[in-house]
């Protein structure tokens, strides 16, 4: 057992889904209804043991579909449980209405998203498809850089949640195969310091409080939807603050402080690559690479996507000359994927804004190499030297 | 129904805190026509009474007559002036 940065705690040989089935252990929430989907499953089939073992409390509900396991989650955080469940690709889709239906009552369940591609052609491999689709429905959206991270981020969801100020369900993802099914070196903390970090769960107007009785969901027309429409706006613009709270208060257990996004070399860098997810890693090598070899260039990692830290977004892009954003989903018939479209709204009111291009990559489950990230910084410097864009969307990785 | 609220006055995800409020909710702003009895004409057979799929045509028990119309949940469906034997329901276009 080795002790980490002075810290207690442990280093433990996980893949990303052992590691967040470890995390949900530790928080041993009240009810995780789930459904096994590749490569998902690792991480309930885990947490399962758990519960066979008895080393959880938890209800664990063994439910028919992804829709009945968001359903039964929305029953049970209504009813007021600390609830979590775990899914990817085609089971979230499955989930979309009810992913709408637990923002909209404002519930603060917790659910992992091990990132793959949505059929067709049917595919169990990692892209952002899945996520970025439900980018819309109301939840926040945590991304996970590496097995520790998607640790990190569970545990941390859980306190984001539940502050009295968010009270919103959060997704934290984490990418398929590349990150769920490769063991890490992860360094998980005791069960204790988690429980205390995370707290005795409070819940705000519990169904199960039978002397105040409630009502969730009712029919809502035209004369109050849009109001509350906006009174959700609020709340998840909200947010900002208690994230930075929250990955604050990490820190100081864990000694790994989170922020709304990561830089990486950023200071002096002319020539930006943005990037969510796993790539982050070997776009941090690409960087060194090219520094090697006196290129201005840097990353800038995107952990918290909704809501989208625009701000911070701006302060860390606007002094850049070029920007290569890294966009690992397809937005058919957009300007550019999820990624691109919103970071150029976000720069188009800066004052000396900088050129911006979009790749495609990686989509299910291609690999990306350093070799192409060097390709998309090298690109957005030639844009700049050249003081036009002749293409804004370009591909990674593909064959013509 | 009382003065809508703004959205900084809702409850979070539009949670309803009061039992029995559904009692508040007029429904009855749908409608387009209004029906309008002629005392002179009714027969007291209260078939409008048994017809009313909303529960909006007032009787008084004690005496069997039907006395007129809830407006505020009737949604004007005409059903009691189709039924009504003696003809004494009109349809008045509501403006």
């Amino acid at each position: 057992m080795a002790k980490v940065m002075g810290l207690t705690g442990k280093v433990m040989g996980l893949n990303g889904n052992a590691a967040v089935a470890y995390a949900m252990k530790q928080i041993n929430p009240d009810v995780i209804a789930a459904y096994p989907i590749t490569p998902q499953t690792d991480c309930v089939e885990r947490f399962a043991e758990y519960v066979s073992e008895g080393l959880v409390n938890t209800q664990f509900v063994t439910v028919e579909s992804e829709h009945s396991a968001m359903s039964a989650c929305i029953g049970a955080a209504a009813a007021g449980g600390r609830v979590m469940t775990a899914t990817a690709a085609n089971g979230l889709a499955l989930m979309w209405e009810m992913l709408y239906i637990a923002s909209s009552m404002r519930l603060p369940i917790v659910m992992m998203v091990t990132n793959r591609a949505l059929s067709g052609n049917i595919n169990i491999h990692c892209d952002h498809s899945d996520t970025m689709g439900a980018r819309d429905a109301g939840w926040i959206q945590l991304f996970s850089e590496n097995a520790q991270e998607a640790y990190d981020n569970i545990i941390q969801a859980v306190k984001i949640a539940e502050d009295l100020e968010v009270r919103l369900p959060v997704m934290v993802t984490q990418d398929g195969f590349i990150i769920s099914h490769a063991v890490e070196q992860v360094k998980v903390l005791d069960d204790d310091l988690v429980q205390e970090f995370v707290g005795a769960y409070k819940p705000a107007y519990p169904l199960l409080d039978v002397t105040h009785p409630v009502t969730y969901g009712p029919l809502d027309l035209f004369d109050y939807y849009f109001e509350h429409k906006r009174s959700q706006i609020e709340a998840i613009d909200n947010c900002f603050p208690v994230i930075r709270r929250v990955g604050e208060e990490f820190g100081k257990i864990s000694g790994r402080k989170y922020d709304l996004l990561e830089t990486y070399k950023l200071e002096d860098a002319e020539y930006v690559v943005v990037a969510l997810g796993s790539t982050c890693g070997t776009a941090k090598e690409a960087v060194n690479l090219l520094r090697e070899k006196g290129k201005k260039v840097g990353l800038l990692k995107i952990r918290c996507f909704r809501p989208f830290p625009k701000e911070e977004i701006i302060k860390a892009l606007v002094p850049r000359r070029g920007v290569a954003v890294l966009d690992r989903s397809v937005s058919f018939g957009g300007f550019g994927g999820p990624v691109f479209t919103e970071i150029r709204s976000a720069l188009c009111d800066a004052p000396a804004r900088p050129f911006i291009i979009d790749f495609f990559y990686g989509l299910g489950g291609r690999d990306i190499y350093v070799e192409d990230i060097e390709k998309a910084l090298l690109q957005i410097e030639d844009v700049v030297q050249k003081g036009q864009v002749d293409q804004y969307i370009g591909y990674l990785g593909l064959r013509e | 129904m009382s003065k809508l609220k703004g959205w900084k006055e809702l409850t979070p995800g539009g949670i309803i805190t009061e039992a029995g409020n559904a009692r508040e909710y007029k429904t009855g702003d749908w409608r387009t026509e209004r029906p309008q009895v002629n005392k002179e004409k009714c027969i007291n057979c209260l078939f409008c009474w048994a017809y009313c799929p909303d529960a909006s045509v007032i009787v008084d028990a004690d005496k069997g007559v039907m006395v007129g119309f809830d407006y505020d949940h009737c949604k004007g469906c005409g059903i009691c002036a189709s039924t009504c034997p003696a003809k004494a329901i009109d349809m008045i276009p509501e403006r």
